[in-house]
């Protein structure tokens, strides 16, 4: 792959099911080395654009390259050996363990040194003394990990990763977020899908979300300013006599309305220059100041909104 | 079209290290046979040398080559999808042709074994317990040279119809049901040579055995072509 192409560009790519949509329409570029969320509520497409982009389910319509190669029946083996997918479920066989899992997956890699290999995805994951545990006898959490090995062990120039904290309890999902963090500083590029929104702002550069087409696409920080105005959320003891006049012609406010009987929300263009000329404003006024804080949406509100325009705007 | 020994070396050994961790599947190859054997055993010991007939022995023995490993090749698609194992595994460079391949090898050795041993045992039998002159009767050259040829062609041949029958199943025990169908052309043409609709002779045999041949052959690139990596994730083709 050369240095400079995207590790995944997918461009109107769409798979259709009958008449149903999996997909639709879907257009995004991955660059190289960037921890990339695909965010979505369940059915969303998530699962199928992951087995799209790695060779197991054929597009209907669209075009893709991934890790170099148009996504095309003739390419699925040398995209396979450059990519890598850990499923939702870990798949691992129960009754061999933990080596005897990894080493199968060598051999279908075909990675020179092997046991080299192991060795390292066994290290990469924490596993190395649980190497000879029956796989069967793991804690989902273990599996996880050893699923996310395997898939390592190809040293992949894509990862995907379907959902690799669901259902883990904290203490796993920390571990995991670990790990993804750690991939991330070796410059893999992954390539995440989660519904946990805390786990995509804290880890992916930029994330993008799906509800059968995309809605949206950027970094979280990015995508907060585009759909949530900058606000200045002021709360006094008292009401205000006038808020009207307290809050005209204050630099960089655009506007106000009430959120409670002594709550206020400033709309702003920049709150260096809002936040002190309203506290100037309400101290002029007279007003007893509780709190003068800017808001903060998280992922979660982008998201939210985002999804429940999906709801209310219904099918079709 | 180049195959990777590696890659099928790979799913044949972890196959084999499941059947060493798991008993009940090469226990459950080894008694069936049985169950097929013990009527002409016992028929052999007690049974008037005029109403035994040596073509008698190749619906019973390659019987043992047609079912047992039909049962086994039945599950073992359906089954690693039912287990979440596949998916990982297809997700790999490994080819269709390599993976079916690699599947149907696993059957087969240890079918081959098993049915072998059947075979050995079944002529120990015949030669130490049945009364004087049957093992002349029934134990005869053309028709031991045609078991022993037949049986790895008979077995692959059940394999194949097996794994086609295990990649379009979303169930393990319909699958297991129509797998044991996969053993009746077997049985049919085992059949029509005991009851002597079919004379066993070495040109028949050889003429049978490239049927065979080919048959395997085919059913190799079918049950390839039915192992739809789409189809085995989603359960549909679009």
């Amino acid at each position: 792959m050369s240095e400079d192409a995207p590790a995944l560009s997918v461009d109107h790519l769409t798979k259709r099911f009958g008449e149903r949509a999996a997909f639709d329409g879907v257009s995004l570029e991955v660059d190289r080395g960037e921890v990339f969320g695909f965010l979505g509520p369940n059915g969303a497409g998530k699962t199928t654009m992951v087995r799209t982009l790695g060779t197991l389910i054929a597009p209907t319509s669209g075009s893709a390259w991934v890790a170099g190669y148009p996504l095309a029946p003739e390419n699925g083996e040398e995209i396979r050996r450059r990519i890598s997918i850990m499923p939702e479920s870990p798949g691992l066989y129960v009754r061999l363990s933990v080596a005897e899992n990894l080493e199968c997956f060598a051999e279908l890699y075909e990675v020179a040194d092997s046991k080299g290999r192991i060795g390292r995805a066994l290290r990469a994951v924490n596993l190395e003394d649980r190497a000879g545990d029956a796989c069967g006898r793991l804690s989902k959490g273990l599996r996880q990990r050893v699923a996310l090995a395997r898939a390592l062990l190809s040293e992949p120039e894509v990862l995907f990763l379907d959902e690799p904290t669901s259902g883990l309890d904290p203490v796993a999902t920390r571990d995991v977020h670990d790990l993804i963090e750690g991939l991330r500083r070796a410059g893999v590029t992954v390539f995440l899908t989660t519904h946990r929104l805390e786990e995509a702002e804290r880890l992916c550069d930029r994330v993008a979300i799906l509800d059968t087409t995309l809605r949206t696409i950027g970094r979280p920080n990015q995508l907060r300013e585009q759909l949530f105005s900058k606000t200045l959320l002021i709360k006094t003891v008292a009401a205000l006599a006038d808020a009207g006049r307290t809050f005209a012609g204050l630099p960089g406010v655009e506007g106000w309305h009430l959120d409670g009987p002594a709550s206020y929300v400033l709309d702003i263009s920049d709150s260096v220059l809002a936040a002190p000329a309203a506290t100037r404003a309400l101290v002029a006024a007279g007003a007893d100041v509780l709190s003068i804080s800017e808001s903060h949406h998280s992922l979660e509100d982008v998201y939210l909104r985002l999804i429940d325009e999906d709801k209310g705007a219904g099918p079709g | 079209m180049s195959m990777s020994k590696r890659r099928v070396g790979a799913i044949l050994h972890k196959e084999f290290r499941e059947y060493r961790r798991n008993g009940n599947i090469i226990a459950t190859m080894a008694v069936i046979p049985l169950v097929i054997v013990i009527a002409p055993l016992i028929d052999m010991s007690t049974t008037a040398l005029s109403t035994l007939q040596s073509g008698r022995l190749m619906i019973y023995l390659l019987g043992i080559a047609a079912i047992v490993p039909a049962i086994v090749a039945a599950y073992s698609v359906v089954g690693e999808r039912q287990q979440g194992t596949l998916e990982p595994v297809l997700t790999t460079p490994i080819r269709r042709e390599e993976l079916v391949l690699a599947k149907a090898l696993a059957i087969l050795l240890p079918s081959l074994a098993i049915s072998y041993a059947w075979y050995g045992l079944y002529v120990a039998w015949v030669e130490l317990l049945a009364r004087p002159g049957v093992p002349q009767a029934i134990v005869r050259g053309p028709e031991l040279f045609a078991l022993v040829l037949f049986t790895p062609l008979v077995a692959a041949l059940s394999i194949w119809i097996g794994i086609a029958i295990s990649t379009r199943m979303n169930d393990i025990r319909a699958a297991a049901q129509l797998g044991a169908l996969a053993s009746l052309p077997t049985v049919l043409v085992s059949a029509l040579i005991a009851y002597n609709v079919i004379h066993v002779t070495l040109g028949l045999t050889l003429g049978l055995a490239a049927v065979l041949l080919g048959l395997d052959t085919v059913g190799w690139r079918i049950s390839s072509a039915m192992f739809d990596r789409e189809r085995l994730v989603t359960g549909t083709k679009a």
